[in-house]
Formats: C-alpha cells, sequence, structure tokens
C-alpha cells in the first residue's frame, strides 16, 4: 500500500531508510524542523538547517522517488532563547517561497514555559501573516496533558487561525478528543517509549474514528522506528480493517491536509 | 471494521501477550522489592500501584485514566501563573 509518513526527521536518517521507506510503499514525506539534540549557536545555524532541509534533503529522498516537503521553525527546546528565537522567526520567510514548504513547524511547548508560550505565540503570528499551515509538537509524558491544553488555548484565543489548517501532533488516549473536539487535525506518533504503539494507534483510531486523523513515526536519531506507519499498517489489516479504511489514514487523511499548503506539488503514483 | 470482531477472537490474539505483560510487571516489582531500601516510599510506588488498581476497572477507557494518573493537571489559570497576556 502506498503511504505518506507526515512526520519524520530524515536528516538524521541514513540514505538506507529512504531505500527501506521506498520498498515498504512511502512515497512521500513531510519533516519538520526540529533539534539537533544540541542547540544551534546563531541564526546561521538555522539558515544552513533550513538550507539543508528544501534543496539537499528532497534531492537525497528523489533517489528512491520519495517526494520530501518540510515545514520550517525554532523548535521548543531553543525558544528558551527568545533573542535567537527572534532572530530566526525573521529569517524564515526567506524560504517560505521554496518548492515544498509546507508552514511553520513544528512549533509548540517542551517544558510548558514562559519563553515557549510566548515564542509560539510569535510563530502564531507569523504564520497568520504568512498565511501558513502550522504543524503542533505537543509535550512528551507528565507534561503533555497541561501543554496541549496550553496548546489549544493559545490556538482557540487567536480568531485569524483556520483550524483545519493546524496539525497538532503526538497525540495520545487523554488528548486526542481535545484536539479532534474543537476542529484541529490530530497526528499518532509511533514510537517505541514515550509516545504510543502502533496497537494503541489502532484503538484511538477505532474509538474516535479516521475523521482528521493521521499517523507518522516521527523517525529521528533517537530511539525511534522510521518504518512504524507500515507496522500500523499491519496491525489494521490484521484487525480486518479494510484496503480503504486503512489507506485513508495512511494516504488520503495526510494528501487531503497537506494539499491546503502553496507548497504541496505533490504527485500522485499512477 | 473487523473480520471477527468478538471479544473471544480478541482474547484468543490478546491473552499470551497480556499474559506476558503482567508477568513483566510482577517481576520488576519483585526486583525492585529485592534491592536495598523500600521502594514503597517513593511517590512513583504509590503511582505505580494506583496504576494497577486502574485496570481492576471496568470503565473501557482505562488506558485514559491511566494516561491521566501520570499527567500533570490542567491549571486553567497558566497565563496568570506564567504572565502571558492572552
Ligand atoms: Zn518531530
Amino acid at each position: 500500500m502506498y503511504y505518506l509518513d507526515p512526520h519524520i526527521h530524515m536528516v538524521s536518517r541514513t540514505t538506507d531508510d529512504y531505500e527501506t521507506l521506498a520498498k515498504m510503499g512511502c512515497v512521500a514525506m513531510s519533516e519538520p524542523a526540529f533539534w539537533a539534540g544540541y542547540d544551534r549557536g546563531s541564526v546561521d545555524g538555522f539558515r544552513d538547517y533550513f538550507e539543508q532541509l528544501t534543496s539537499f534533503e528532497p534531492r537525497r529522498a528523489a533517489d528512491f522517488n520519495i517526494q520530501h516537503f518540510t515545514w520550517l521553525c525554532i523548535n521548543a527546546k531553543e525558544a528558551e532563547n527568545v533573542s535567537l528565537s527572534r532572530d530566526v522567526i525573521a529569517m524564515i520567510p526567506e524560504f517560505l517561497g521554496r518548492p515544498g514548504v509546507l508552514g511553520i513547524g513544528e512549533i509548540g511547548l517542551n517544558k510548558n514555559t514562559r519563553n515557549e508560550a510566548t515564542v509560539f505565540l510569535e510563530h502564531l503570528d507569523l504564520a497568520m501573516k504568512t498565511n501558513e499551515q502550522i504543524l503542533i509538537h505537543t509535550p512528551h509524558l507528565e507534561d503533555k496533558f497541561q501543554g496541549t491544553r496550553m496548546i489549544l488555548d493559545m490556538l482557540t484565543d487567536d480568531r485569524r487561525i483556520d483550524r483545519s489548517r493546524v496539525l497538532v501532533d503526538h497525540v495520545e488516549e487523554h488528548t486526542i478528543r481535545h484536539v479532534l473536539d474543537q476542529g484541529f487535525w490530530a497526528g499518532m506518533t509511533l514510537y517505541p517509549v514515550s509516545k504510543c504503539t502502533p496497537a494503541r494507534a489502532v484503538d484511538m483510531i477505532e474509538t474516535v474514528g479516521p475523521e482528521r486523523l493521521l499517523v507518522n513515526s516521527a523517525g529521528d536519531w533517537g530511539p525511534s522506528k522510521p518504518t512504524a506507519v507500515p507496522d500500523l499498517i499491519l496491525e489494521m489489516r490484521r484487525r480486518g480493517h479494510s484496503e480503504a479504511a486503512i489507506r485513508r489514514v495512511v494516504y488520503d487523511n495526510p494528501v487531503k491536509f497537506f494539499s491546503q499548503s502553496r507548497g504541496f506539488n505533490f504527485t500522485p503514483p499512477e | 471494521m473487523s473480520d471477527d470482531p468478538s471479544s473471544q477472537a480478541i482474547l484468543d490474539r490478546e491473552f499470551l501477550p497480556i499474559r506476558a505483560k503482567i508477568l513483566e510487571i510482577a517481576a520488576s516489582l519483585d526486583r525492585a522489592e529485592r534491592a536495598t531500601g523500600d521502594p514503597t516510599a517513593d511517590p512513583r510506588w504509590q503511582q505505580l500501584e494506583t496504576g494497577i488498581n486502574l485496570l481492576l476497572q471496568k470503565s473501557g477507557d482505562r488506558a485514559e485514566h491511566v494516561q491521566m494518573l501520570f499527567s500533570q493537571p490542567y491549571e486553567a489559570q497558566w497565563r496568570e501563573t506564567l504572565k502571558i497576556k492572552s
């Protein structure tokens, strides 16, 4: 089955991973900007990263017939440095017109601090002024519930925001309904330790329905599994879901959400 | 949705995996008790015991209840606490 991985950090993965994903049916992916594992020292560090995301990475993917799209921002961890964050936010528009850029992301909260919230709001303002879609990271573990609620509070406070153009990612059993009930898209991340397993993700699909729901691997430099979306496809098949029902979550939904971005110049396979 | 959505079919598939997970938990708790010191004094131990008790509720949303047990509660006044203007 063809599928898209809507959240994967390929700069941290090998070319072998591209090959494996292609063999498993991955036809497109979107890569949000995130934390490199260390804090970047300057706005030029981010400019180089955005260059990599918008030029080299799409070429590397294209070698395996995978279409690569991306989102730009300064992530929540580095948002603790508010002055650097403001410099990066001012520089992002240099890249927004490039092919394959889907919007602003993954912005969000990490430890639910004042600086993170400040930089999140300034990213929202940039997205509204430039008419970009938004992809949002929610915190992990004990901070997820409060952080997700804070994010939803900030989003719903801003009357300019079109909720159908916002994806709130890393939802789990206790946050998924809050996100969907308010009209946003929700992403489930299949991650070995801190997030969600394929079985629990399918449980959520069965209980809340597939509407506005995406599934991703969030594969990155940590313990993660870039082939997690095919694991979910297999789990749905084993439970007897139809091919159309599976395709809706792993192909139709991401295409529908991404199609609202100017930069989504996607060519469907066959 | 499923070819055979009966609870019987789900138990057929899940019985051994669930059994294995219960054994993992039992052995982990034993391991902590065998070690030096008293694990029951640690608040995380109480949390784990509460979590295990949640599994026995016939609620239909055990996973969500367990998630909430391990979550900081939502503080609606967070803007005032953090001095963020709305
Ligand atoms: Zn990510």
